[in-house]
């Protein structure tokens, strides 16, 4: 039963053999040996296992693998290859995380908010994060970093 | 946790070809499109499909379309795409409001509304919504095409009227011809992400006419035929909300689970009844709330 399936990850074209029944997460982990989405609730509630597909949010513990042939997913190891975006700097700055567990999950989720909304509210930063549980900071130092990074000056989107 | 059970997965290039394969498989096939509740019902062991077709793969059916007054909304529209799309935040406001309080960002990108709709699980938000527009569900089928009136789609927890063979493409909602002003009211535990403990989602139309419905308290998403009758061509006054609030328990039937209690339920529908008919006759004349604010 098992199929060959293309897409890419993180910018390569990344070949594997899967079972209809692999969910992405998995295959990601350890078929593909990229550990940042992590696996938290396994239910699509906690938003760890966040990656973006052809640059939307989504949760990979809720996709089956199969369903990627011909699909671009972008994880923390693609997006910071030339170095942390200016919006990991601002969480370093910020102090936003402390166990970490759930921060690839909301880079990810601050970085496709700020590519369509540059300049969120408050409200809309609160919007797009709700996805992602964090159990150790009450999420103000998160905020604040991806509320002070959109209002840099001269920022791109 | 990886899935033991074991399954074929089929992506059908056409959509005659994917009513064949599930007519051919029956109840032992299941359809996906975004996945957010088939892949975790599946992990959960309450689905063990022996073959899944993949509808993604079909053409058209991403499409949000508005023409001549009628709304047509694909079965791979996403509750994103609606959330983005200009048409809904013109013409359906309601039906954007209700978007920013569906799950969360990386649901909703995957999510479709036609899938929630299948789903047909009573806190469906889509179902309670779409009732007070009278849509209707397009089916593809063996037999051909079929129009489902939604009041007619829902037969229980998790069923609909959908046959073997039968794949819902898509959703038509007419906008009402008068003027008018919604309302989607949704009580939920916590900010962020839930779904509704109860909703409530009031149409008021020009003319003293009044759509209602109910989310979460019945075991299907529910239209408020009693008080919608009970309201029919009088202005909203604080006497007439009382009269219509004192109809709720004769229009729901509220059960207590991990989310509330049938009491609180039944108590908190009250009051966002009175709270979603105010803000929409408001919202019908031009004030109210912005679409969006929440009530609760």
């Amino acid at each position: 039963m098992n199929q060959r399936i293309n897409f890419k990850l993180n910018g390569e074209t990344r070949s594997v053999e899967v079972e209809p029944s692999d969910i992405l997460l998995d295959v990601l982990r350890d078929k593909l040996g990229v550990k940042s989405p992590k696996i938290g609730c396994e239910r699509g509630d906690c938003g760890a296992c966040t990656v973006l597909l052809d640059g939307k949010s989504v949760r990979t513990c809720l996709i089956l693998a199969i369903e990627m042939q011909g699909c671009e997913i972008t994880t923390v190891e693609g997006l910071s290859r030339a170095g942390l975006t200016p919006l990991q700097q601002a969480f370093l700055k910020h102090d936003s995380f402390q166990c970490g567990f759930c921060a690839p999950g909301i880079v990810l989720s601050a970085t496709e908010l700020l590519g369509k909304n540059p300049h969120p509210t408050e409200a809309e930063v609160k919007e797009a994060i709700a996805g992602n549980l964090c159990r150790c900071t009450g999420y103000q130092p998160i905020i604040e970093a991806v509320l002070a990074v959109s209002s840099e000056p001269g920022r791109q989107a | 946790m990886a899935i033991a059970h074991q399954f074929e997965y089929l992506k059908p290039p056409t959509l005659r070809e994917a009513v064949k394969l599930l007519q051919r498989h029956g109840p032992r096939a299941r359809t996906l499109a975004g996945g957010t509740d088939l892949i975790g019902l599946i992990s959960d062991g309450l689905a063990a499909p022996e073959t899944v077709v993949d509808i993604k793969g079909i053409p058209g059916l991403n499409r949000i379309e508005f023409k001549n007054g009628l709304l047509s909304i694909g079965a791979l529209v996403t509750f994103s795409d609606l959330r983005e799309s200009p048409i809904i935040a013109r013409r359906f406001p309601l039906i954007r409001e209700m978007t920013g309080w569906v799950a969360s960002v990386g649901i909703r990108n995957r999510a479709t509304m036609v899938g929630n709709l299948c789903s047909a699980v009573p806190c469906c938000d889509s179902g309670a919504v779409l009732l007070v527009y009278d849509a209707s569900v397009l089916v593809a089928g063996p037999a051909g095409k079929r129009k489902v009136p939604l009041r007619e789609w829902f037969l229980g927890p998790r069923k609909t009227v959908l046959k073997r063979g039968e794949i819902a493409t898509g959703v038509t909602v007419a906008l009402p011809k008068q003027k008018h002003g919604a309302c989607f009211v949704k009580l939920r535990r916590y900010e962020g992400e839930d779904l509704a403990q109860a909703s409530v989602t009031v149409l008021a139309l020009a003319g003293n006419r009044y759509r209602i419905s109910f989310g979460s308290v019945a075991p299907r998403p529910i239209a408020a035929e009693r008080i919608e009758a009970l309201l029919q061509g009088q202005a909203l006054s604080d006497d007439l909300i009382r009269q219509a609030v004192r109809l709720v328990p004769e229009e729901i039937a509220p059960v207590t689970d991990i989310r509330a209690t049938k009491e609180y339920r039944l108590h908190m529908v009250c009051v966002m009844l009175e709270r979603g008919l105010r803000a929409a006759v408001a919202r019908l004349a031009g004030a109210g709330p912005e679409y969006g604010t929440s009530l609760i």
